[in-house]
């Protein structure tokens, strides 16, 4: 019997481009949510730092990169990057994988915050939202975690299941863009 | 007719159009409007109510007479005002609300029966017979009433919708509006300006006059051109502002040019700061007949003769009560058009230009039939007439007020301009700048639109070199006001929806003196121009009629939006699959290969059956199904039921607190079905909790009642138990879930697993980690079928390849997939209960769980489940139904009632929830809730179903008549 071939979750349903602005999956590896207990914060970005030399982010941040690196997620919650969760994470926080969970896309090019203005109602400006900042937010109709991880990149994650929704959500704001002309 | 000279209109592109089938010629830069005057078109309207001949009134978006339809087919556009209507290439336009058309319209029939559809006619006349409003008079009067008309087709236009987000919002870009925003960028705000027309200069596009030493209209594009090299600065032209909002949110539609792939776009803009620069809007003064063709607001008339170069007619009259009059005869003399009267209602006023000038008088009276021909005016005590084609009219300003009042606030009246001004602080975070506060002046509106600039970069702490303001006209406002000139005639007030003096006076009289009264009794003010032209002017009658101030008398509220915003563009985005978002499992492409149709489940998308070659009506396939996994075996993706990871030294404490049964006392490997109430004591969901280790739990819930239930323990642990240390996550799309049932199941599992399932390690309700191919996952021995079962999980990446690898073991052992409805029809053999029992309505009494109710603990809706209402025995309880007269027919929905009792809702005994027909007892099983049930098995009682009037005699059976013993499933 053959093994148990893994299918990523926009496998044939990306990349796409239009108007310079690029979508293509993102593979992240691995990925923890890491929620501490009650009066465990320090404890817990004290073991992060010690096993994997990252500290946990504060709301609305990303520490590290998205090779390897804690996403804030949502109240109390981070997500681990691209990394085991050792160090005794336990005994600090409960912890669940997470790496099949989600839908994943790196947006790229000039007008890639134009694209995802159609989409969430995140002010997405360069000096409000920056390198490292992260939401959760909805995007469409979904929610989703949107992160800023370049000049003109950004980071956005999706359940798994919404995959298509989320390619015809993209395709649809990107048509808008084009529809506009150059700026 | 158009005249010499460039205007702001390229007369090197000529553009064809068409209106009402006739061509026309129009050049770029032209509206429809302008171009229609240009080809000389006059009546391009019928009224609302009366089929009056109308022209074109106003050169804006506060147009109230020229509605036309754009296009024919999937994409007709109604009621569109021609004066925003940017002319394209091949544009058709239609007149409307007028048959065969607006240049004859037999409908005009209505007009000669004025006297008897004066306002609260259909109120008074189509009193009785009661039955005959529904059914005659209102088909009837919609028939002969209203707009334009929708083509019924699917529209093939496309809208968007999107966020902007800025430090400060400028509404409007006249002269006050561009020196806002620059003052604000200069300080280093990111400023969106925001302007309803193609270009920015508001009125300094319409009027002859210098800033800065140059034409106004040149100055703007200067600033136009400066602004856009700014990178703070998003300008955004034929972006019309509709409404503001809480914490400094602005709706706002923008028109992109014609000729895009997109109609436009439905923003939503969140601002610091606002200014508020929308300018003003010029009223029209009440006389007898003033409705007719060839009547023109005076500012319009120069905004045609200025900026597009065409005037309605050669002989125009200018009648006015301020010095606007003045200003358009300088204009109309300037461009050569012959002004047979100036009309100026102030005695005092005096003129010196070289036209018969009339201080003192008042038009009263206009002459022609479908065109102007002729005016009278009071003079002196005297009525005299004199030729005009035109008549170019001015009561007066209104600031553009109606944004500072979307929030609850009423204007505040100024005496001295005789309009309403803005309330200060009416919007929070909003000021105001130019015309839209009352300052008429150029010079007033740039030095108040600095000012104002200045102010909110101020109060957002910005610091910036003051912009100099230009040098420009500068003038009084001397205004006496005049509403009303009294006639015979009618005298119209709201011209969009045909409401005259006369109706407001009859309100006044039937009592109806409340301004808001009189707008619903006469519908002044309502219709897609929500009384721009005419709310003033109307109260102001009213506060006439009445014996009050205008101060005392009020506005009616403003409303958003300020313009009429399509449906498409705030929907834009939800047609088809934009609609709704789609949640597909792992197995969905495998599930669509086998021809599976779908139903939706919540998001999600799951199979309802596999048809199989020859199968040509779902129940066969469904009766396969259940009989393959009775005998044998099937495959059911399962991973759609919500599955949340629960950890924390107190995880069992909080399960004992949210599920009604023990959690904690559950061993380790081991799964527990539970009930969870709300805090009203009714069932909220069901599932199983499944013990992965000391201080570890997965709890699964159904597939609709997941996010629900994720809610329900966020509150119940932030807000009821936050004393409690656990954690939890959803894991829903993590794994990939699919159930193996039926006698072959565990034959197939051990070939998959390569291990042993006997019942010593895996009995029923055990769970634990397995490993298949080196890919950990795990193994729950449930049973939703009442077979023999298992689900099996893996983490979703190979979701695909395992569930295409069970269905092939299966299919060796005469098995396969089953679906949605092979699914349901063993649950309801099994009695086993769905959403569709546990509703919201019962309790764990009605569905006879009652003895799931721990009184060894605490837990989530305990108290309020033991009221004495909810545990009567007289409630409807759990039962199954199955037929045992000549008609075999159960359907979900229908209502139960003792045999040869009457169908009367006294005598409503109970209802039907689920039906199905068993493969496998032979026939039609129904579930429901029954008076007492638990204690009629075996009675007889009658289904009644008015849809489609079935009626059928059941015996009253205990759920779960297959396997009842539950052999097959622990076996």
């Amino acid at each position: 019997m053959a093994d148990l071939k893994p299918r990523m979750p926009l496998e044939s349903l990306l990349p796409m481009e239009a108007s310079g602005v690029r979508v293509r999956e993102v593979d992240l590896g691995a990925l923890t949510l890491v929620m501490p207990y009650r009066e465990r914060d320090a404890a817990l970005s004290d073991a992060l730092e010690a096993a994997q030399g990252l500290r946990w982010p504060e709301p609305g941040r990303m520490t590290g990169t998205t090779g390897r690196g804690i996403l804030w997620f949502g109240r109390a919650q981070a997500m681990l990057i691209g990394m085991a969760p050792e160090g005794g994470l336990e005994d600090h926080a409960a912890v669940a994988d997470q790496s099949d969970g989600w839908a994943v896309v790196e947006i790229e090019g000039d007008r890639a915050a134009e694209a995802l203005a159609r989409l969430t109602p995140v002010d997405l400006r360069p000096g409000v939202f920056e390198i490292r900042h992260t939401a959760r937010t909805e995007l469409g109709h979904m929610a989703a975690s949107l992160t800023r991880t370049g000049k003109a990149t950004y980071l956005v994650m999706v359940f798994r299941a919404f995959a298509h929704t989320l390619v015809h959500e993209l395709g649809i704001a990107l048509q808008g863009v084009a529809a506009r002309g150059g700026r | 007719m158009r005249l010499d000279g460039d205007g702001l209109i390229d007369r090197t592109r000529r553009l064809a159009f068409t209106f009402d089938g006739r061509k026309h010629l129009g050049f770029e830069g032209d509206t429809l409007a302008s171009a229609l005057i240009g080809a000389g078109v006059k009546v391009v309207a019928r009224s609302f109510k009366y089929h009056r001949p109308r022209g074109i009134f106003t050169a804006g978006s506060e147009e109230p007479n020229a509605l036309v339809t754009l296009g024919r087919g999937p994409g007709q556009e109604p009621n569109a005002r021609a004066t925003t209507v940017e002319l394209q290439e091949g544009l058709a336009a239609y007149g409307q609300n007028a048959w065969p058309s607006v240049e004859f319209d037999l409908m005009a029939v209505n007009d000669l029966l004025s006297p008897f559809l004066g306002a609260g006619f259909y109120y008074k006349t189509f009193m009785w017979p009661k039955a005959f409003w529904e059914k005659l008079y209102e088909p009837v009067i919609r028939q002969a009433a209203g707009l334009g008309a929708l083509s019924r087709e699917a529209s093939t236009e496309r809208w968007e919708r999107a966020f902007a987000h800025c430090d400060v919002l400028v509404i409007g870009a006249g002269p006050a509006g561009l020196m806002a925003a620059w003052t604000a960028a200069e300080a280093g705000a990111d400023v969106i300006l925001a302007e309803e027309d193609t270009r920015l200069g508001g009125r300094l596009n319409a009027e002859v006059e210098e800033v800065d030493g140059q034409a106004g209209s040149a100055w703007a594009e200067a600033m136009q051109a400066r602004l856009r090299t700014m990178e703070n600065v998003r300008v955004m032209t034929r972006t019309a502002v509709v409404g503001a909002y809480d914490q400094g949110t602005f709706g706002a539609l923008e028109r992109l040019e014609p000729g895009r792939a997109l109609k436009g776009c439905f923003w939503r803009i969140v601002a610091k700061r606002a200014v508020l620069a929308a300018g003003a809007i010029e009223r029209p003064v009440a006389f007898s007949n003033n409705d007719r063709p060839g009547v023109i607001m005076a500012g319009a008339l120069r905004a045609y003769i200025n900026r597009w170069r065409v005037c309605p007619g050669n002989r125009v009259a200018v009648f006015a009560n301020s010095d606007a009059g003045h200003q358009t005869v300088r204009d109309l003399l300037a461009a050569g058009v012959h002004v047979s009267a100036l009309i100026d209602a102030r005695a005092d006023a005096a003129c010196d230009l070289d036209v018969p000038f009339y201080a003192g008088g008042q038009v009263c009276d206009s002459g022609g039939r479908k065109a102007l021909e002729s005016v009278s005016f009071l003079h002196r005590d005297r009525i005299e007439t004199v030729q005009a084609d035109v008549l170019a009219m001015s009561g007066g300003w209104n600031p553009s007020v109606h944004l500072s009042c979307h929030m609850g606030a009423r204007p505040v009246w100024d005496e001295g301009l005789a309009a309403f001004v803005p309330r200060e602080g009416a919007v929070p975070g909003m000021r105001y700048a130019g015309a839209a506060m009352g300052m008429f002046s150029t010079r007033e509106c740039l030095e108040s639109g600095a000012a104002a600039g200045k102010a909110v970069v101020d109060d957002l702490g910005l610091n910036g070199a003051e912009v100099p303001v230009p040098k420009a006209e500068d003038g009084v406002y001397q205004i006496k006001p005049l509403w009303h000139v009294p006639g015979k005639g009618r005298a119209w007030l709201d011209f969009q929806n045909d409401v005259t003096v006369k109706d407001v006076t009859l309100a006044a009289q039937e009592n109806f003196t409340s301004v808001e009264h009189m707008k619903r009794y006469t519908t002044q003010g309502m219709a897609p121009d929500q009384g721009k032209n005419s709310n003033v002017a109307a109260l102001a009658v009213l506060a006439d009629a009445t014996g009050r101030g205008i101060a005392e008398t009020g506005t009616t509220t403003f409303r958003p939006p300020y313009v009429p915003v399509p449906i498409a563009a705030m929907g834009a985005g939800a047609q088809g699959k934009g609609f709704s978002p789609e949640r597909f499992t792992t197995s969905h492409d495998a599930s669509i290969g086998r021809g599976a149709p779908m139903i939706e489940a919540g998001l999600w998308y799951r199979p309802s059956y596999f048809p199989k070659a020859g199968e040509t009506h779902w129940r066969q396939s469904c009766d396969r199904e259940v009989r393959m996994v009775r005998d044998h075996v099937g495959i059911c993706d399962v991973s759609t039921l919500g599955k949340i990871d629960v950890q924390g030294p107190d995880a069992a404490a909080f399960l004992d607190f949210l599920y009604t049964n023990m959690m904690s006392a559950l061993k380790v490997g081991r799964v527990r079905y539970g009930l969870m109430l709300r805090e009203d004591g009714h069932v909220m969901d069901d599932g199983t909790c499944a013990r992965l280790g000391e201080r570890h739990f997965l709890v699964t819930t159904t597939t609709a009642a997941a996010g629900q239930v994720m809610r329900h323990m966020e509150f119940a642990h932030q807000v009821l138990r936050p004393d409690l240390d656990v954690r939890f996550a959803s894991v829903t799309e993590q794994w990939a879930q699919f159930a193996v049932a039926g006698p072959m199941s565990r034959a197939l599992l051990e070939d998959v697993l390569k291990q042993d399932l006997a019942n010593g390690d895996w009995p029923f309700m055990a769970c634990g980690d397995v490993r298949t191919k080196g890919v950990t996952a795990r193994l729950f021995r449930i049973s939703f079928s009442g077979e023999l079962a298992y689900e099996i999980a893996v983490p979703a990446r190979h979701g695909a390849a395992l569930f295409d690898q069970l269905v092939a073991k299966a299919e060796a052992m005469e098995g396969g997939p089953y679906g949605m409805e092979a699914l349901n029809v063993m649950r309801i053999e099994k009695g086993f209960i769905t959403h569709a029992e546990i509703h919201g309505r019962t309790t764990a009494f009605d569905i006879g769980m009652q003895g799931m109710m721990s009184d060894r603990k605490d837990f989530i809706g305990k108290a309020m489940a033991a009221r004495p209402g909810l545990m009567d025995e007289d409630r409807a309880q759990f039962v199954a139904l199955k037929p045992v007269g000549t008609v075999k027919e159960l359907i979900a929905g229908a209502h139960l009632f003792a045999p040869g009792a009457e169908v009367v809702s006294e005598n409503d005994e109970g209802y039907i929830t689920s039906v199905a027909f068993s493969p496998m007892l032979g026939h039609v099983i129904g579930l429901g809730f029954l008076e007492r049930g638990r204690a009629r098995i075996g009675e007889h009682v009658r289904m009644v179903e008015h849809l489609k009037g079935s009626a059928t005699l059941c015996e009253v059976v205990a759920p779960g008549g297959f396997d009842p013993e539950g052999g097959r499933m622990r076996g």
